[in-house]
């Protein structure tokens, strides 16, 4: 199949079309193709494979989950070439590791793959950062690190993002944090309060500068007459 | 009888087929009813309050009629903050600076159960309540609230406005907590009165 073939939909088109399937079965469907070839390129790095209501589920080495995925991304049969989440899992038992599950996404292919890589509870949670192959890992290794505390390295810039940067509670979708947080009310609202966003934002964050070359035609016509963009 | 004025008195002779029409009044209702009259608002909307909001605003409900029908994205031009919707902690340092920003004289409507209470949103993100952060004068209950009961706390506000006399000094005085006030309740306490419900370090539900 070629890359970004056109696909014709309705009554004219000829071929097989891609269809909504139907019964589905619980554990005994078809697993995705890309589990089988990873498992002969990458057997040793390769823990399991689960199909679950026809997605697959490879769980994975975490030490070779960049160059797996890597590989996922780059190779000519496989072209996953749309991350669609990086999320994490944490299960109530304690000697459950910690998951870190990336959605990926074979635009070409029609294939969506699920990747696990499970993180033991007592090491320091950290797993190399997707960010050089998909820039879209920013903001979700971000999110990922500011609730569950797992340090993606190589990642240009983990900070929080949906905490304000001074949160000190620590990280609130892990098990062991408390529903209302460690702090009292007032204590969390002293915090809150005392927190200064535009400390934290330089306005060079704020503004388009640096991309600027990069913007349509109209846009530049219209910020170069003087109008405004973040300040 | 001896009721009849002195001539010297000034006295005022009406005769409305004569003259312009004139009125006496309180300096106080005029202005009051001036003001509750032309409140614009300062939309805070950050949840599904903020739907029934717009709603309100729109043509079947028409803010307009309490002349309220101008949103004041400013809010150095505002007179009501209108919060609807839930404040997480990250929010809070932002609408209190919205609310200094507004000139007085000011007023904040609490719109829903989330603004005024944190509502079901008992949990680490969400502040319990906007009076801890700014003063409220009119809570309007529901989740959210129909367009029929913000604009019945709009006309609570409105009562409010009316009957502000200006011989009041200290209606406007922004004040900071005083501890030696016999009226401060130190946060402690109130975190402590926050028991039967567990506070964020006694929880007694959902606790693990």
């Amino acid at each position: 199949m070629t890359r970004f073939e056109v696909v014709r939909t309705g009554a004219s088109a000829t071929g097989a079309q891609p269809a909504t399937q139907r019964n589905v079965s619980h554990r005994s469907a078809e697993a995705n193709p890309s589990a089988k070839a990873l498992q002969d390129k990458f057997s040793a790095a390769i823990k399991r494979v689960e199909v679950i209501w026809a997605e697959t589920i490879v769980y994975v080495d975490p030490a070779a989950a960049h160059e797996i995925i890597r590989w996922l991304h780059d190779d000519q049969s496989q072209q996953y070439d749309f991350l669609i989440d990086v999320t994490a899992v944490e299960y109530r038992d304690a000697e459950v590791p910690i998951e870190v599950v990336w959605h990926l996404r074979s635009l070409p292919y029609r294939r969506f793959l699920r990747i696990k890589a499970q993180l033991p509870k007592g090491a320091p949670l950290e797993i190399d950062s997707l960010w050089d192959i998909y820039k879209s890992a920013d903001w979700l290794e971000r999110e990922c690190y500011d609730m569950f505390g797992i340090r993606f390295r190589g990642h240009p810039d983990l900070r929080r993002i949906l905490m304000w940067e001074s949160y000190k509670e620590g990280y609130p979708l892990r098990k062991d944090f408390p529903l209302r947080g460690r702090f009292s009310r007032s204590e969390q609202l002293r915090q809150a309060l005392a927190q200064n966003p535009e400390a934290r934002y330089s306005m060079e964050e704020l503004t388009i500068a640096d991309a600027f070359a990069e913007l349509p035609q109209d846009m530049r016509e219209r910020l170069s007459k003087g109008e405004r963009t973040g300040e | 009888m001896g009721l009849t004025a002195p001539p010297e008195h000034r006295t005022v002779s009406y005769a409305p087929e004569s003259q312009e029409g004139w009125v006496a009044t309180r300096l106080d209702f005029l202005v009051n009813w001036g003001r509750a009259n032309s409140l614009w608002p300062m939309p805070f909307g950050t949840a599904c309050c903020a739907i029934e909001f717009m709603a309100t605003a729109a043509s079947d409900f028409d803010l307009a009629r309490f002349g309220m029908e101008r949103m004041s994205f400013s809010p150095r031009q505002a007179d009501v903050l209108i919060c609807a919707g839930r404040v997480p902690f990250k929010l809070a340092p932002i609408i209190r600076r919205i609310w200094q920003q507004m000139p007085q004289p000011k007023w904040a409507i609490s719109m829903g159960a989330c603004a005024s209470t944190g509502g079901m949103f008992d949990n680490y993100a969400v502040v319990q309540g906007i009076d801890t952060i700014i003063p409220v004068d009119v809570y309007v209950p529901g989740c959210p609230p129909r367009p029929e009961g913000l604009i019945y706390g709009i006309r609570m506000l409105q009562e409010k406005v009316k009957n502000e006399r200006s011989s009041d000094a200290g209606i406007r005085d922004e004040m900071e907590p005083d501890p030696s006030s016999q009226l401060y309740i130190p946060p402690s306490v109130i975190d402590e009165l926050g028991e039967p419900f567990g506070n964020s370090v006694n929880q007694t539900r959902s606790g693990l």
